[in-house]
């Protein structure tokens, strides 16, 4: 009966217009408007082209001048500050979840204070942290007047501390999920191990350092490929803010990009910088995989 | 531990709530002003005479509709990604076919690559089916680039169904639909409800597709819709106050009530990256 049963199903299992009807709509929304559009950047990129009048091949020009482009390499650069200070942040996540996870009263309703901002849109918290960054009104220098700071910088409109003050909201609305990835790995973490340590008479830091960070390591792998890659391709919270201004000076790729083929109409070198910014993403993710790539990963 | 020892993490932990919910406190708190009681007094003063009229003006200026808009706009995609993303995952774990494993990963590269790289030939492929300026451009990006998440939320679930259930109902001769529509996904609603909230909040939120597909102002969601908004009331703090608020409302409110199926959905979307 059993396998009479297993064959039957294996036969209904197999029907081949069935499958086609299953995966069909998911298959093709993916393979039209994902993999379709991914592919056409590239070759875009090979265009003399405005966005609504006929394409011109001009080759490589587009590439050759965006590797000659000072504003490209600028935005490029804001966008390596900001993968290198998401993932420095991740040490403070990092203690925070190691704190939260040690029999902490109140540990559940703290992770999920903390995961608050991001559930928020990216436009909510860039206008709010507009108003916090405000210069006159501001919370932000309202607070430091009263501490005695009598000229407190115009945050948004300084070109030397505008690419920093934008960084805090992105920590400020990521810091959640982070915190929430590292105290669930940590909780994973048989009692029985920190309790041998403990008798063995290791003190709450070593076990910190000894034990429990080398046994969540797969994940902190994991959430330094996120903050790397997130950062390199994150857009929105810098284009609402300060539309990378004042003068370029808070641009990364992805707003550049934007600019060129939206508000330029530059649409073929803006692809050509969409396809750069798609090889970098990919070539930075597989180098960080290999990098921390070890044979002991725990699979989560 | 001693007590001191306590003391000080509770400390730490305390500061970075403060620090995580500060900003939206204030937010609240000067949506209910108006700019006198905002520029003179103490920033974390009560409202002395709340300005319940901010929320109120700024409903009947515009806001009204965004808000409808991003209602329909979210509640339509999340049906179709749910239910697409639910039979793809179905034919993925359950059906016996060669490319089964082939067709995940192109799904999952959706998971991999930033979205701003597909924009522009996005843009042209709407425009030359006349679909920019139409909600129907915003619904299709948003249904088809929650699909990976979707189906990875789901693909887990499904893994651990039993298959004795399944033979059971085609030993009944049940047909695929019936199996899959009556049994299946009922079966699954647990993990659909995780689904539709983690698609709530994306879609909820979602920006860069809106602001760049839409741009009359009667099809514009919350998001680019608060955008202009805001360039409008551009000194009147109280009123973008009570704009933000009520555009972030939705969501604390999901939160609130669905705090766990938010955070499994989050923690389950990242940590397999």
């Amino acid at each position: 009966m059993q396998s009479l049963g297993a064959s039957e199903m294996n036969k209904v299992m197999s029907n081949k217009l069935m499958i086609t009807l299953y995966i069909f709509p998911a298959l093709f929304l993916i393979a039209v408007l994902i993999i379709v559009p991914l592919i056409l950047t590239g070759y875009y990129g090979l265009m003399d082209w405005n966005g609504i009048g006929s394409m011109t091949f001009i080759g490589m020009e587009n590439y050759i001048n965006a590797i000659q482009d000072g504003a490209f390499w600028d935005s490029a650069w804001h966008s390596l500050l900001l993968a290198l200070f998401s993932t420095l942040s991740l040490v403070i996540y990092l203690a925070v979840s190691m704190i939260l996870a040690s029999k902490i009263k109140g540990a559940d309703l703290l992770r999920k204070i903390y995961l608050i901002p991001m559930l928020l849109s990216s436009v909510a918290i860039a206008q709010l942290w507009i108003k916090v960054y405000n210069p006159a009104n501001g919370i932000l220098n309202t607070i430091l007047r009263g501490i005695g700071i009598e000229n407190p910088p115009a945050w948004l409109a300084n070109p030397d501390v505008v690419l920093y003050a934008i960084f805090i909201p992105i920590l400020w609305q990521y810091a959640g999920f982070y915190i929430l990835i590292y105290y669930a790995a940590l909780k994973n973490i048989p009692e029985s191990l920190i309790e041998s340590a403990r008798i063995d008479g290791a003190n709450p830091l070593q076990i910190a350092y000894k034990i429990k960070l080398p046994l969540i390591m797969g994940v902190v792998k994991v959430t330094v490929v996120l903050a790397i890659v997130g950062s390199l391709k994150y857009f929105d919270l810098i284009y609402v803010m300060t539309g990378g201004g004042p003068s370029g000076s808070s641009e990364v790729m992805a707003s550049y990009m934007y600019d060129l083929a939206f508000s330029t109409n530059n649409f073929g070198y803006g692809s050509a910088i969409g396809f750069l910014l798609l090889i970098i993403t990919l070539v930075v993710t597989v180098i960080i995989r290999k990098l921390t790539a070890s044979k002991e990963d725990i699979q989560y | 531990m001693g007590r001191i020892g306590y003391i000080l993490l509770y400390t730490c932990l305390a500061l970075v709530a403060a620090f995580q919910i500060f900003p939206l406190l204030w937010l609240v708190l000067f949506s209910l002003k108006d700019n006198a009681q905002i520029f003179s007094g103490s920033p974390f003063a009560l409202p002395s005479d709340p300005q319940f009229g901010n929320y109120l003006n700024v409903w009947q200026g515009g806001i009204g509709l965004y808000f409808f808009n991003s209602v329909w706009i979210t509640g339509l995609a999340i049906v179709l990604t749910v239910l697409f993303a639910s039979m793809a995952t179905f034919a993925i774990t359950r059906m016996n076919w060669k490319l089964n494993k082939f067709v995940l990963g192109l799904f999952m590269v959706g998971l991999m690559i930033p979205i701003h790289s597909a924009l522009i030939p996005l843009f042209s492929m709407f425009l030359s089916v006349n679909l920019i300026d139409n909600p129907l451009s915003i619904v299709l990006t948003y249904t088809t680039y929650n699909l990976p998440i979707t189906i990875m939320i789901l693909l887990g679930f499904y893994y651990t169904l039993p298959r004795e259930i399944e033979e059971a109902a085609v030993m009944d001769g049940s047909s695929i639909n019936r199996l899959f529509f009556t049994i299946i996904l009922p079966m699954t609603t647990p993990v659909m409800a995780t689904t539709v909230i983690i698609n709530m909040i994306y879609n909820w939120n979602e920006f860069v597709f809106v602001n760049t597909f839409i741009s009359s102002d009667e099809y514009k969601t919350l998001t680019v819709g608060i955008q202009n908004f805001i360039g409008q009331y551009m000194t009147d703090w109280g009123s973008i106050g009570a704009t933000l608020v009520i555009s972030i409302i939705p969501v604390l409110l999901a939160f609130l009530f669905f705090s766990n199926k938010v955070v499994e959905g989050i923690s389950s979307s990242a940590v397999k990256g």
